[in-house]
């Protein structure tokens, strides 16, 4: 198997490595390639590289991958107003923010994504989803699936199971879709509802729909059967061998330049950061001791951080002081749980040692740090 | 005197909100007219009108999403200008043109029109409108020699805006490497072969250094030394440095940090270092790492480390102490929460284990592994942050022996452990024998600590 892979990846460079030939490449068939990573940030680089860098005015690209849990969402969109961030964090499942545009999707080695490499004059999402359908059908011959004018495949005419989305360079275009093979569905509706109230954003909104595995119309499915039908049919429309290469995302000599692009698709900056201007208006209820308090905030967040904050207490509750000192501190800071509680708790280090002060604190500062 | 000043200005607000209550009616209209009169020195370019192109599958209009410039910008062929969302599509827009970007058509979450103006470019009047395709030949230029357009049989692939930048640094583009598509020099390779050439270290670090220039010869003072002895003159170079200063504002947990480190620096440090022979507990270490691991706890140095410092504390509790704003008080307190500073992606953060006191070793290392997990996924909680009264900082993991480390207030005292070093040292015997060797260096608050009491809680 390591050897096969091996024979692949050297295959590979060849095909890559554009020779020094100017605009016309020697090589100019197809190819279908295949991530053997289960990293989201790895597997988008991969997308960025292969626009950034592939020469495909003559031939075009299939990029065939899969990701251990990950939520993505879309270029423009709001991750506070797409998905529960507290669960994924909780249950260790990355928040990645990809390069086109379009909603919000779950992924896990139950859902497949392909990718569909242009030049930007042949970039036709319609074909393409077609493609995938006709595989479908070719494959299992009584699916009810079909291609919706969203670009959506349905099944049954009414369960989403695949979403597409794309993105346009100068030269280059790539469309990409996901096709829910065996997806935890329960996980999925519950990371992708948001709980997080009172934000007001121009983000791109995501439309949900009720979604169905293509293991639950037919469970002898499975994820590996999709890949090769849908490799299977893109060979043959576009006359090429039914041959996948695998490729390394973490092969710096095969693709020069990829661990720059993974690490920039983690930063905080991006996927975070990349957040259009929103504002959060809020009121949440504390309860200390004996009583219940009602605490207004207002926030507007821009590329990330807080731009303004303003946090109603009850009089008297907290020295105003204080609470103006948690306001301004918060001012510049990312819009970040962590950032928050660190913040806070070392802002308590130059407050008065007084327990029932530090209580009412922290109590404040654990509910602010719901809201993020 | 007053008109003249009126006549400079070339934005009719500031007229208005400054001057207008001394003038009448007829000074304003003078002033509209002269409205147009411009100050800036590049002004007399041609302004094109970059049209937002074809999109594909018959798409009218796009959403503005981002804008990677604004007004006054000057950007080169193929740079980003915005970005822009369709259904699903997110597109990004290059420029077409090099020159200075003189209006933006659309704001953010505006709808933009296909075959309409996107934005306006002042071209430079010299050049002209650069063409759609790259450059791939250029007509022969009187710089001939430093724009050299062959490579090994095959032309360079440059823009003008990049080819301008070689010939202004005097670079010979058959010389660069180029890493953009199909080879394509861009100005980033440009500007890596001037850093290779002057030495100078380049961004993106922000440290970058610049060699300074060489004094001249003239300029020495007259070397007292013989005149046989001829120091060879260094041929100065035109310097090239192109990274810029930048500045960012305090924000968030920084903003934290100097409020506390200043009111840290209130407080009145002293140090007490020591050496500690640590060869025994690298021995016991090494004997109970292995039963650890098999209960699934990683053990390092700082359990010991950290349960050392609360049976000192059992004898010297001065040292978990906290002194009052107004210094009337001293409150000893009861538990040992054992701070651990922390180096995080964010900063430092200490974390602190609580009631040492009542733990064994092996509890504190249990704690501190989910302490660490827990820190380095960004996830501490309040509790897990506040109340220490103690704090160790084991900066010998990344290297060094003796440090100064400063008081995190409301303590008023604070460890830092050095590396271990393997060194010589003697033994009772007087035998010269291997020992293992960690400096440690206290600071106490001089206010209620002193010297002897530190020294015999280090001892």
């Amino acid at each position: 198997m390591v050897l096969q892979t091996l024979k692949n990846c050297l295959q590979l460079s060849c095909i890559l490595r554009t020779p020094k030939a100017g605009f016309r490449s020697t090589t100019s068939r197809s190819l279908i390639i295949q991530s053997v990573s289960t990293d989201v940030y790895q597997n988008l680089a991969v997308e960025d590289w292969i626009h950034d860098h592939m020469n495909l005015e003559n031939r075009q690209v299939l990029f065939l991958w899969r990701n251990s849990p990950a939520v993505v969402i879309g270029r423009h969109q709001n991750p506070w107003q797409e998905c529960n961030l507290r669960l994924l964090r909780q249950k260790n499942i990355k928040l990645a923010r990809r390069r086109s545009g379009g909603g919000t999707v779950y992924h896990d080695l139950g859902n497949i994504n392909l990718t569909f490499f242009t030049n930007r004059k042949k970039y036709e999402r319609m074909e393409n989803l077609k493609l995938v359908v006709k595989a479908l059908k070719a494959l299992r011959p009584q699916l009810d699936v079909h291609v919706t004018d969203r670009y959506d495949i349905l099944l049954d005419r009414q369960y989403k199971i695949s979403g597409t989305a794309a993105k346009l360079g100068r030269t280059t275009a790539y469309h990409h879709c996901t096709l829910l093979c065996n997806a935890d569905k329960f996980v999925l509706s519950s990371v992708l509802k948001s709980p997080y109230k009172g934000l007001k954003s121009n983000a791109t909104p995501s439309v949900p729909a009720s979604v169905k595995n293509l293991f639950e119309e037919d469970s002898s499915l499975t994820c590996e059967m999709l890949l090769d039908a849908i490799a299977e049919e893109y060979a043959a429309q576009h006359q090429i061998d039914h041959h996948i290469t695998l490729i390394n995302p973490a092969d710096e000599t095969e693709l020069p330049g990829i661990n720059n692009k993974t690490k920039e698709l983690r930063t905080w900056e991006w996927v975070y950061g990349k957040t259009p201007k929103f504002s959060v208006s809020t009121c949440f209820n504390m309860v200390y001791k004996d009583s219940v308090l009602d605490v207004k905030v207002d926030m507007d967040v821009k590329h990330g951080r807080i731009e303004v904050c303003n946090i109603d207490l009850p009089e008297q509750w907290l020295p105003a002081a204080l609470c103006s000192e948690l306001m301004k501190s918060l001012t510049g800071s990312k819009f970040c749980p962590n950032e928050t509680t660190t913040l806070a708790t070392t802002l308590l280090r130059v407050c008065p040692q007084d327990d029932e002060l530090h209580s009412k604190w922290n109590l404040l500062c654990e509910n602010m740090r719901m809201l993020m | 005197v007053c008109i003249h000043r009126v006549r400079l200005c070339s934005s009719i607000r500031f007229i208005k909100s400054k001057y207008v209550c001394g003038f009448d009616k007829s000074a304003l209209k003078f002033s509209h007219q002269q409205r147009l009169f411009r100050t800036s020195a590049v002004s007399c370019g041609q302004i094109v009108q970059f049209k937002l192109s074809d999109i594909g599958e018959g798409i009218t209009e796009v959403t503005v999403k981002e804008w990677y410039i604004k007004e006054g910008d000057s950007v080169s062929q193929f740079d980003n200008i915005c970005e822009v969302q369709s259904d699903k599509a997110s597109v990004t827009i290059t420029s077409r043109y090099d020159g200075i970007i003189r209006k933006l058509h659309y704001n953010l979450d505006e709808i933009a029109y296909v075959g309409k103006p996107l934005v306006d470019i002042e071209i430079d009047a010299s050049k002209g409108v650069a063409p759609e395709e790259d450059v791939v030949e250029t007509p022969p230029m009187s710089h001939e020699e430093h724009t050299h357009q062959e490579i090994k049989g095959h032309k360079t692939l440059a823009t003008p805006a990049v080819r301008r930048l070689a010939m202004e640094n005097n670079i010979k583009l058959s010389e660069v490497v180029g890493t953009g598509k199909e080879n394509r020099i861009l100005k980033e390779d440009i500007l890596n072969y001037l850093a290779k050439q002057t030495g100078a270290i380049l961004p993106p670090s922000p440290k970058a250094e610049i060699i300074p220039p060489l004094p001249k010869s003239e300029t020495m003072p007259a070397a007292p030394k013989d005149k046989a002895c001829k120091i060879p003159v260094p041929v100065s170079r035109p310097i090239v440095f192109s990274g810029k200063d930048k500045t960012e504002p305090v924000t968030g947990f920084q903003k934290a940090m100097v409020k506390t480190m200043s009111a840290a620096l209130k407080i009145p440090h002293f140090g007490y270092c020591d050496e500690i022979d640590l060869t025994q507990l690298v021995q016991l270490r090494e004997e109970l790492k292995s039963l650890a691991q098999i209960r699934g706890v990683k053990l390092s140095f700082m359990p010991f480390f950290i349960k050392a410092v609360s049976l000192g504390l059992l004898q010297y509790p001065i040292l978990n102490a906290s002194l009052d704003e107004s210094c009337q008080n001293i409150t000893y307190k009861a538990s040992h929460n054992i701070g651990v500073a922390m180096d995080t992606e964010q900063g430092l953060i200490v974390p602190n284990v609580k009631n040492v006191q009542v733990c064994s070793v092996f509890e504190i290392a249990s704690e501190l592994n989910r302490l660490q997990s827990l820190g380095s996924a960004g996830q501490l909680g309040t509790s897990d942050l506040t109340g220490g009264t103690f704090t160790l900082s084991n900066i010998g993991t990344i290297g060094g022996t003796y440090a100064k480390a400063v008081i995190l207030p409301p303590e008023v005292a604070i460890g830092a452990l050095g590396k271990i070093q393997v060194l010589p040292r003697f033994n009772g015997k007087g035998e010269v024998f291997k020992a293992q060797i960690m400096n440690v260096s206290w600071s106490a608050d001089h206010r209620i600590i002193d010297g002897a009491t530190m020294a015999r809680f280090s001892n």
